[in-house]
């Protein structure tokens, strides 16, 4: 993984001294809140309904054993023992004390990392797939890419105060396993017939009160014009974005409102100026960074490895964790492992510092020390042996880690909501926690098979409901809670945005509903086979409506 | 029937204001203000506070009495006086218990 160099390890350590200072200076008076309150947010620590929020840059989903680690040493410090983790693939501490956040960006610098750009109107957090650079289906390391525009996105001068946010996601196949369309810039790795390698590139992506797919404003460009066409495209959002409305300034609507072909046409003239200047990535440059992503070196080791099999045969549970918690692996004989951080009854994305100690431990004994985080709120061992998966799998389930629901509807991703959230207008946690445990059976979810179920607090839309297969949206009406349910949202190559099937449904009413509309698809599937997006892709949302409010 | 509430400064603490304008950790040691002339009164002393840096971001809220306590008129300021609704080992709720 990268490594700090000398001026990254610089540049942190003092910005750990400058914000010591600025917490100093607030607490004596010399700095008021509205002065402090862009400080602090630009340090990742925003104030929530309980308490202080602390949110931790974890660069494209990759962090080692000795980080994740200290991860779980600040939790127990600092904190109150947990600590969750989120659809961009970062963590966030949610009771520190302003008075310990220095110390804690020092403990977090003593091991490569930071709060920086995780909050703002600036590029954040670069997330990618979180099996980049073991997926047997991908061009190249997505994360290679991710982390050019790291270092380029971190204080880029010009880019520090843009109209709004601005999130850039990238994937390394054809598969989209990190919902590119629906970010600000959204980039696939792809090949152009020549066999050079380049991107996809889609921008005006978003979700929130107003969801819109990525409109592509390139088929393919060339991977040494990476930087310069992101800065293109940022340039032409920086001038134009809306600096009016708050909800109108992300650059999806900038894109809405202008059309592609304008936008297309403006970033290209601008991609002009800056093409072949000193944006244009050599291809040394390339393989430097490549270097710090090397895969380890892998064993020649079976197709199929014999021990796991029988291990598989003689334990169900094995057997179930196996089929959905593992992913094909590029080299023989491995895999990548899933740790759902779904258990049933569980706060989706929520890890105890205990556990984050026995994946750390588990990594460096059996993973190559690589841990990524998933959008989906998962942790994942990209490099795992087959025949070290019953051992994993044993600890994994010991420590209340061994759910084997990848993907299945009890995976689900949800906001913090109203339990924790200043902005949310109804809880997603609890509704999460009962739609699980009214699943609970994995014999039931295995038979219903993959079905994303995403949920947020309010139309900030953290928790992805619009590109949930099935999605859940709280709202607020008159004081009472609120569910709206949509259905055929989808994130991946083929995405979509859920439509709204009709009248809400109060917080009492709303796994029932849920429950309706997975029963209506195993009556009407067309085989097994037929996963719930494409049963709702071939039928439409007549039979689910119909199930939901009846005919009338 | 309204409160005023914020958070501490120093460590985020949920806080409402008491009847000495000191800044008490439980509601039902909150100050309850019927008059708009007193709810103008304590917001003053709450600016005051958030210039002597013992608190942030302090407002009113409406709170209702139910069998003789006081409680938060709104979801969002009954999950601020109690803690996340799904960790009750958390937040002021563990610590009446």
């Amino acid at each position: 993984m990268y490594r700090y160099d000398e001026f990254d390890q610089d540049f942190v350590e003092q910005r750990v001294e400058q914000f010591k200072n600025q917490v100093e200076r607030r607490l004596k008076g010399e700095l008021s809140e509205d002065e402090f309150k862009p400080l602090r947010l630009m340090n990742g620590l925003y104030l929530q309904l309980h308490a202080y929020m602390l949110r931790v840059a974890i660069p494209y989903g990759t962090l080692n054993g000795k980080q994740m680690r200290k991860l779980a040493e600040i939790a127990r410090s600092y904190d109150r023992g947990y600590a969750h983790f989120t659809t961009r693939q970062n963590i966030q501490f949610n009771w520190p004390k302003l008075s310990d956040t220095p110390k804690i960006l020092e403990e977090l610098a003593s091991v490569e990392m930071h709060a920086i750009q995780t909050s703002g109107n600036c590029i954040r957090n670069v997330t990618a797939d979180h099996f980049a650079g073991a997926a047997e289906d991908e061009y190249a390391d997505p994360r290679v890419y991710a982390e050019i525009l790291r270092q380029w996105s971190s204080l880029h001068p010009e880019f520090t105060f843009l109209p709004r946010k601005f999130k850039i996601a990238i994937t390394g196949a054809d598969h989209d396993r990190a919902a590119v369309q629906v970010h600000d810039i959204g980039l696939q790795l792809n090949q152009n017939e020549d066999g050079e390698r380049g991107f996809r590139v889609f921008v005006g992506g978003g979700l929130g009160r107003t969801p819109m797919i990525g409109r592509k404003l390139r088929e393919f460009l060339p991977e040494q014009d990476l930087l310069s066409y992101c800065e293109a495209i940022l340039r032409v959002y920086n001038l134009h974005g809306r600096r009016d409305n708050k909800y109108k300034a992300r650059i999806k609507i900038l894109v809405h409102e202008s059309g592609e072909d304008t936008i297309r046409n403006e970033v290209e003239a601008e991609f002009l100026k800056v093409k072949n200047g000193f944006l244009n990535l050599p291809l040394e440059e390339i393989e430097r960074i490549n270097a710090y992503f090397a895969p380890p070196v892998f064993e020649d080791l079976p197709e199929t490895e014999s021990a796991f099999e029988a291990a598989k045969a003689e334990s169900r549970e094995l057997a179930n964790f196996a089929k959905r918690n593992l992913n094909p692996h590029k080299a023989k004989g491995y895999t990548s492992l899933t740790i759902s951080l779904k258990p049933i009854g569980g706060a989706p994305g929520d890890a105890t510092a205990e556990q984050m100690e026995v994946i750390a431990d588990l990594a460096e004994r059996f993973a190559y020390d690589e841990i990524r985080v998933s959008h989906e709120q998962n942790i994942v061992f990209p490099h795992v042996e087959l025949r070290d998966v019953p051992l994993i799998f044993k600890i994994l389930a010991a420590n209340g880690l061994g759910e084997a629901n990848a993907g299945l509807i009890s995976d689900s991703i949800a906001c913090p909501g109203l339990d924790y959230c200043a902005l949310a207008n109804a809880r997603s946690i609890p509704v999460a926690q009962e739609i699980s445990e009214r699943f609970a059976s994995l014999e039931r979810q295995h038979d219903i098979g993959d079905l994303k179920l995403k949920i947020s607090g309010c139309i900030n839309a953290c928790g992805h409901h619009h590109v949930g297969h099935i999605g859940i949206l709280g709202v607020d009406r008159k004081g009472e809670e609120l569910y709206q349910i949509t259905i055929g949202g989808s994130a991946d190559e083929n995405t979509s945005i859920g439509k709204i099937l009709g009248r809400g449904f109060p917080a009492d009413k709303v796994v029932d509903a849920v429950e309706t509309l997975v029963d209506t698809y195993l009556d009407i599937r067309a085989n097994k086979a037929e996963a719930f997006i494409d049963t709702y892709r071939r039928v439409g949302d007549a039979p689910f409506k119909e199930a939901l409010y009846g005919s009338g | 029937m309204k409160v005023i509430t914020a958070n501490r400064l120093l460590d985020g603490e949920v806080v409402w204001l008491g009847p000495n304008g000191n800044w008490v950790e439980v509601l039902t040691r909150a100050e309850i203000l019927e008059e708009p002339s007193h709810v103008e009164d304590a917001l003053k002393t709450a600016e005051h506070s958030e210039k002597a840096q013992e608190v942030v971001g302090a407002y009113e809220i409406d709170v209702v009495r139910d069998e003789g306590r006081i409680l938060p008129a709104k979801l969002k300021e009954m999950i601020r006086a109690a803690g996340p609704t799904t960790k009750p080992d958390l937040g002021k709720q563990a610590r009446a218990s």
